[in-house]
């Protein structure tokens, strides 16, 4: 009978349901948007960081120490060097797929002996690097590592070169512009002892950095200038990260400070500073270190944006909450007659509550899921619209978008659940 | 017919089932109730009457068990109700007492069978053939499935009095049961009510009509709270 009662209530009253349940499909489509893209939003923002730069710096042992005890340039000018060869190691680590793209650099002070050069020929740092050179990782796949998508916020005039383009070079826009470099004209770089290039000008760098006064060119020609054959100066690493917490911290301090179980916990995760840690261990004599700014500017963005969602998430719910308890409140209003009329016959009050809820429950959750539904739908436009790509569907939104509901029906029906079990009998069914 | 005014309860040799001792109720200032004293014996058939404000809903709502009084005693089949809780008086209310009443209060969304259902759910376990045979003495069996909307007053009325029936109660209260049906309803109703006396049930009716007050075996006349005047009918 207590099911027939729900079903001919729900059957039978549907304009009040309606709004009920469309308060509650607008409630939780909000909230399954919305968790759904915060539960995604962390590999999202992520590769969205990881375009404009790396998050990892791998030196040689020699100039980590130099830059521990003074500063970048004193790395710089040390002659350590790290193996190119080395670097087909690095897809090879535990968390691979987590590297998204990283990059070899040689830097050389070369002159440019230009036809009009004139009696002081200039001087520039040439920059030798990968711009998208191919590598197989150690399940077979095929990877691409280089400057071209590490730089994607360059503007190049001209177009970028290839790893085999030994004879072409990039030119920063200063640099052009102080010697009176134009693309397709050809430099004579001398890399000293007499080591000499004759570098064609195939592209100009407008950017912002240090490269707008300098040249860039595919390392093997970098390194035979500089007579490093096989040698790189530092590599440059960009990785999808987990923010780092407390256990990340007091890792990338010192990793022999932890229990093994904390130090399989923290191997296991993909923060900068483990990723690092696994770059040490493929690399011959080097130092990874993650970019502190740029991870924690990464992990405050992320929190950041989580927050938010989770506000609007909090929000959302609230306000449906809110709804529903006018709407509650006003159907017990309505059916206050009805509710004496049940507890004239002998219903008690947990029974009128019981029943009320049930019929809430129902309506709710069948509001809910056609909610849940629509923002599975909603997170896909989110997804596609912010981040150009899909909101992965997790079990852990739906379990959460139930327990929400519930919470929120719950809520919603707490101020008419209190009307209810103060509504006298002798009032309503006599209209005192 | 025959009338016998008297001021003081009429003596009778069982006990009664229900029995009011110095009953008062106040709103306020206001007595609604002023110590009113009565017993009504088993397989009476009583008859309230009075002016609006004279009382009789209010006394209605105490033997119901729907309230409570101020002050004084009031004992319903061998319980004194008076200082109950809303828990056992939920439970007196039905185990002992039909309800009918003026506007009849059938749950708009259930149909006839379901609204006598209700009243066995909250009692006990709900038979729906029980139900339709309530019905059926009623002159409803072929309305059962209808909503109280598609039923004239006095079948929603008739409805009422099945709902009031289902449990076999020992007393049955109905406040104003004929006050918005037609003649040829009323008297649907009423042929009903001298149907459950005949079988013994307890009958207190409250109405306006002296025609329908009439009917009963006994009839208290109320004004102010008080009892001003008690006729047995012939």
């Amino acid at each position: 009978m207590f099911w027939r009662m729900v079903r001919a209530a729900l059957t039978r009253q549907r304009t009040s349901r309606v709004m009920i349940a469309l308060t509650m499909t607008l409630g939780a489509c909000v909230a399954t948007a919305m968790l759904g893209v915060m539960f995604d939003v962390g590999d999202k923002v992520n590769a969205e960081l990881k375009a404009y730069g790396a998050n990892i710096v791998v030196q040689p042992k020699g100039a980590a120490v130099l830059t521990d005890l003074y500063d970048d340039a004193a790395a710089l000018a040390s002659t350590a060097s790290l193996r190119e060869s080395d670097l087909a190691n690095i897809p090879t680590i535990f968390w691979a797929h987590n590297i998204v793209d990283f990059a070899p650099f040689l830097e050389h002070r070369v002159t440019l002996l230009t036809d009009d050069a004139g009696p002081s020929p200039p001087q520039a740092t040439i920059v030798g690097t990968w711009f998208a050179h191919e590598l197989m990782g150690a399940a077979g796949q095929h990877t691409t590592a280089g400057l071209i998508s590490m730089r994607s916020w360059w503007q190049v005039d001209g177009g970028w070169i290839a790893d085999q383009d030994e004879g072409l070079a990039l030119v920063g826009a200063n640099l052009a512009d102080a010697a009176g470099i134009a693309i397709g004209d050809t430099l004579t770089v001398d890399g000293g002892q007499g080591r000499s290039r004759d570098l064609r000008v195939a592209g100009i760098i407008h950017s912002s950095g240090p490269e707008s006064d300098q040249l860039v060119a595919p390392l093997s020609t970098v390194q035979a200038l500089a007579g490093r054959a096989g040698e790189v100066g530092r590599v440059e690493v960009a990785a999808l990260t987990t923010p780092d917490n407390d256990l990340a911290r007091r890792a990338a301090r010192n990793p022999e400070s932890l229990s093994v179980s904390e130090m399989e916990t923290w191997y296991c995760t993909a923060y900068a500073s483990s990723i690092a840690y696994q770059l040490d261990e493929v690399l011959t004599d080097a130092v990874a270190k993650p970019v502190r700014q740029v991870t924690e500017s990464e992990g405050s963005i992320l929190a950041k944006t989580q927050l938010l969602m989770l506000l609007v998430t909090a929000l959302s719910l609230a306000a449906s909450a809110l709804a529903i308890a006018n709407l509650m409140t006003a159907s017990v209003m309505e059916r206050a007659p009805e509710i004496g009329l049940l507890k004239a016959v002998g219903a008690r009050d947990g029974s009128v509550v019981g029943l009320i809820l049930a019929e809430m429950g129902v309506t709710g959750l069948a509001g809910g899921a056609l909610g849940y539904g629509l923002g599975l739908g909603f997170a896909q436009v989110i997804g596609h619209a912010v981040f150009g790509e899909s909101i992965a569907v997790r079990p852990i939104v739906a379990a959460s978008v139930v327990v929400l509901v519930g919470v929120v029906i719950v809520a919603g029906a707490i101020p008419s659940i209190r009307m209810l079990a103060r509504l006298r009998p002798a009032d309503v069914l006599h209209g005192r | 017919m025959t009338s016998i005014e008297t001021a003081a309860p009429r003596p009778t040799e069982a006990p009664p089932l229900l029995s009011l001792r110095n009953v008062t109720k106040a709103y306020g200032s206001l007595k609604a109730l002023d110590a009113v004293s009565m017993d009504v014996p088993a397989g009476e058939w009583l008859s309230i009457v009075g002016p609006s404000g004279s009382g009789k809903t209010t006394l209605m709502n105490i033997v119901g068990c729907l309230d409570r009084p101020t002050s004084g005693e009031v004992l319903l089949a061998g319980h004194s109700i008076a200082g109950l809780g809303g828990r056992a008086l939920s439970d007196i209310r039905r185990t002992t007492v039909g309800l009918i009443f003026q506007k009849f209060h059938l749950i708009a969304h259930l149909n006839a069978v379901e609204n006598v259902m209700v009243a066995q759910y909250y009692h006990s376990m709900p038979d729906e053939a029980e139900a339709r045979a309530a019905l059926d003495r009623v002159g409803l069996a072929d309305r059962a499935t209808h909503l109280p909307s598609q039923l004239s007053g006095g079948e929603q009325q008739r409805v009422c009095i099945a709902r009031a029936l289902i449990n076999y109660p020992r007393l049955v209260l109905a406040d104003e049961p004929t006050g918005n049906l037609d003649a040829a309803n009323e008297h649907i109703v009423l042929e009903l009510f001298r149907r459950l006396h005949e079988e013994g049930t307890t009958l207190i009716v409250v109405t306006h009509d002296p025609e329908v007050a009439r009917e009963g075996g006994r009839e208290i006349a109320l004004d102010h709270g008080h009892v001003v005047r008690e006729v047995h009918h012939g």
